[in-house]
């Protein structure tokens, strides 16, 4: 439709969950979730969102899906606004975005075949004619994710964790959808099956343009996918950058702690490891100022009072931190 | 086939049909009855009372409501089975007629439940809206007290049958609502439903498709328990004169019309009793087989 605008483009996306209590239900406070997140993402392109569990990464994933509503902010998928739509002309949009979650056990419902499973969204947007398209369809899809056609009349629980992962990864590609959220696809495989479905996403996303948001709480599997990584804590986007930036030069302090918290297979390797102390502060009562100076190593008064803005320090590179490291990047911060 | 030659002055004799199940499937129905031999005897006993209901006329009963004022209160014989109670009138064919009445109700109460609080069950757990609303009615359902609702149904209208079922199945609706209710709350947070409604599921279908079958079995288990619940419920209510009219016997009735001989003639009490204690137990039994079987997990840890 519009050829210079994203694929998907998040503006300031907040999602906050009521904490009902009392005799009439009244909302006595509110969870922070998600709390003005913005980013967009390209056809074809991968962004990962990494961050500790409670962030706010899987809300965001499940917001942009319409599983909840939002509280604020703006989503526009290919031009078109879907944060407020209605559910019934959001019906079709749902055919361009799909998901696929973590656990490979729950996602499937175990009292349907591979081919009711597979075959749901396709009746959903009437893409089959009849029963024997249908399957033809749901051939082709098992073809996609490289599991044998003959095992669509099978019932899920025959399948192994990862090939049912691959009938999720199935299930997201069948209405065609340009872009698919992965809510931390592979975390709930063991390494080799990982390496496997990470590798099918990568080639998927070659052989069909599809953009992913790769939602992960690790940033060593990120490294093998991404295009770009935004970081979040607290509900809030600390660090937005490419992989190679993010990986070689991080910026924000939170950043930098997840980084030296990836294991490296050689224990003789120098290791300059910033660990971190405490527990993520409550999304229920966030902390003043920077939500990470409880437990930032160069937390300076500022921090404590004003909420540093998400500020460009590089090309193509944002970081939301009052602090600037080198005097070069202090300028560009300035210009920008 | 290949042709045999028949010696002469024989003919072949016709091939049997094959009427016993072949050694594989009887080897599956023996494994089945290992397996779940709860299902097993309370389903044939549940069988074996339906059957005794439905053939009452043709299990050589006489008419359950004739009164034979000279042959009244005999004991057990060859001629009465159960003996004859205070009016004469044959315990044997009231008691087995007696069963059409407390399988129809416990049956009857069952399927209205299950049925009523199903549906209300599914729509208010799936809006969130009306939830409340709902939720609260059906406490207050609930606080009413099963006998007494029936006591003043009867009071109102007439006893009837009928009117036993109305009165059970509105106390027992609000536990099925509830059930179903508790069922689709944590089914509607399962990955699959919602990818079923991030790929454009609709809510009618996904009701229909992910929610109802996943709570078809704790369904069955609560329905079993209700028809039991609903069995002793109508037998309690005809004893104390609220339920089922004197003019059709029920186990209640029978039992209620026996209490004042009991002590000389326990028999007429003991017979319904036996009976209904049989039927109820069974039903249980049933009941807990299923849940035993349709739920894996619980049914390893106990």
């Amino acid at each position: 439709m519009t050829p210079n605008r994203p694929l998907l483009e998040v503006k300031n996306l907040k999602k906050h969950f009521p904490i009902r209590g009392g005799l009439l239900g009244r909302t006595t406070a509110k969870v922070y979730a998600v709390d003005g997140v913005s980013f967009d993402i390209a056809k074809g392109e991968t962004l990962s969102l990494v961050g500790e569990s409670g962030c706010g990464k899987s809300t965001v994933g499940k917001a942009l899906l319409r599983l909840y509503p939002v509280t604020d902010g703006e989503v526009y998928l290919d031009g078109q606004r879907i944060d407020n739509m209605a559910a019934s002309k959001l019906r079709p949009m749902r055919q361009r975005m799909q998901v696929v979650f973590q656990d490979p056990f729950s996602s499937l419902n175990p009292r349907m075949r591979i081919v009711d499973i597979l075959g749901e969204p396709l009746s959903n947007f009437g893409m089959a004619k009849n029963r024997a398209d249908l399957r033809e369809r749901v051939g082709l899809l098992m073809d996609k994710v490289r599991l044998p056609r003959d095992a669509i009349d099978r019932f899920p629980h025959e399948f192994s964790g990862g090939q049912r992962q691959r009938i999720g990864i199935a299930r997201a590609l069948a209405p065609g959808a340009d872009l698919i959220i992965c809510d931390e696809a592979v975390s709930a495989l063991d390494v080799s099956v990982k390496a496997q479905i990470i590798n099918l996403l990568v080639d998927l996303q070659d052989e069909l343009g599809l953009a992913l948001l790769f939602i992960s709480h690790d940033l060593a599997t990120v490294e093998h996918l991404t295009h770009r990584v935004a970081v979040m804590y607290l509900g809030k986007i600390v660090e937005l950058t490419d992989r190679r930036t993010l990986f070689a030069k991080p910026h924000h302090p939170y950043t930098k702690a997840l980084l030296s918290a990836v294991p490296v297979p050689d224990p003789t390797a120098p290791r300059n490891r910033v660990i971190l102390t405490g527990d993520v502060p409550s999304p229920i009562n966030p902390p003043s100022g920077c939500r990470f100076h409880t437990r930032c190593p160069l937390v300076h008064d500022r921090c404590r009072v004003e909420e540093p803005a998400l500020r460009t320090v590089g090309e193509g590179h944002s970081s939301a931190c009052h602090l600037t490291h080198a005097p070069g990047e202090l300028a560009m911060a300035g210009s920008a | 086939m290949s042709a045999t030659t028949v010696p002469p002055g024989y003919t072949a004799a016709p091939v049997l049909p094959e009427i016993l199940p072949t050694p594989k499937e009887r080897g599956r129905i023996m494994g089945f009855i290992n397996r779940h031999p709860t299902i097993v005897v309370g389903g044939v006993l549940v069988a074996l009372m339906v059957l005794i209901a439905i053939l009452a006329p043709y299990l050589g009963t006489k008419d359950p409501t004739a009164l034979a004022p000279a042959k009244r209160t005999r004991p057990p014989s060859e001629l009465y089975w159960f003996g004859t109670d205070m009016l004469g009138r044959d315990v044997y064919s009231r008691v087995l007629y007696g069963a059409r009445v407390s399988l129809t109700v416990g049956f009857s109460v069952a399927c209205c439940a299950g049925i009523i609080g199903t549906t209300i069950g599914l729509v208010s757990g799936f809006t969130r809206r009306i939830d409340a609303i709902v939720m609260r009615a059906m406490d207050g359902l609930m606080s009413i007290p099963q006998i007494l609702l029936a006591i003043a149904l009867m009071a109102l209208t007439r006893a009837s049958v009928q009117n036993v079922i109305i009165a059970i199945s509105i106390t027992e609706t609000p536990r099925v609502c509830r059930l179903v209710r508790g069922v689709v709350l944590s089914l509607r947070e399962q990955p699959y439903v919602e990818a079923a409604i991030a790929s454009g599921t609709r809510v009618p279908v996904i009701i229909w498709k992910h929610i109802l079958p996943n709570t078809l079995a704790p369904l069955m288990v609560q329905a079993t328990f209700i028809c039991a619940s609903a069995m002793i419920t109508e037998a309690t209510l005809s004893f104390i004169g609220a339920g089922t009219p004197p003019i059709i016997p029920s186990w209640g009735n029978i039992m209620a019309e026996g209490r004042a001989l009991w002590q000389v003639k326990p028999y007429i009490v003991f017979f319904p009793a036996i009976f209904l204690s049989i039927t109820v137990l069974a039903v249980n039994l049933l009941g807990d087989g299923l849940r035993d079987a349709l739920d894996p997990r619980l049914a390893k840890r106990l």
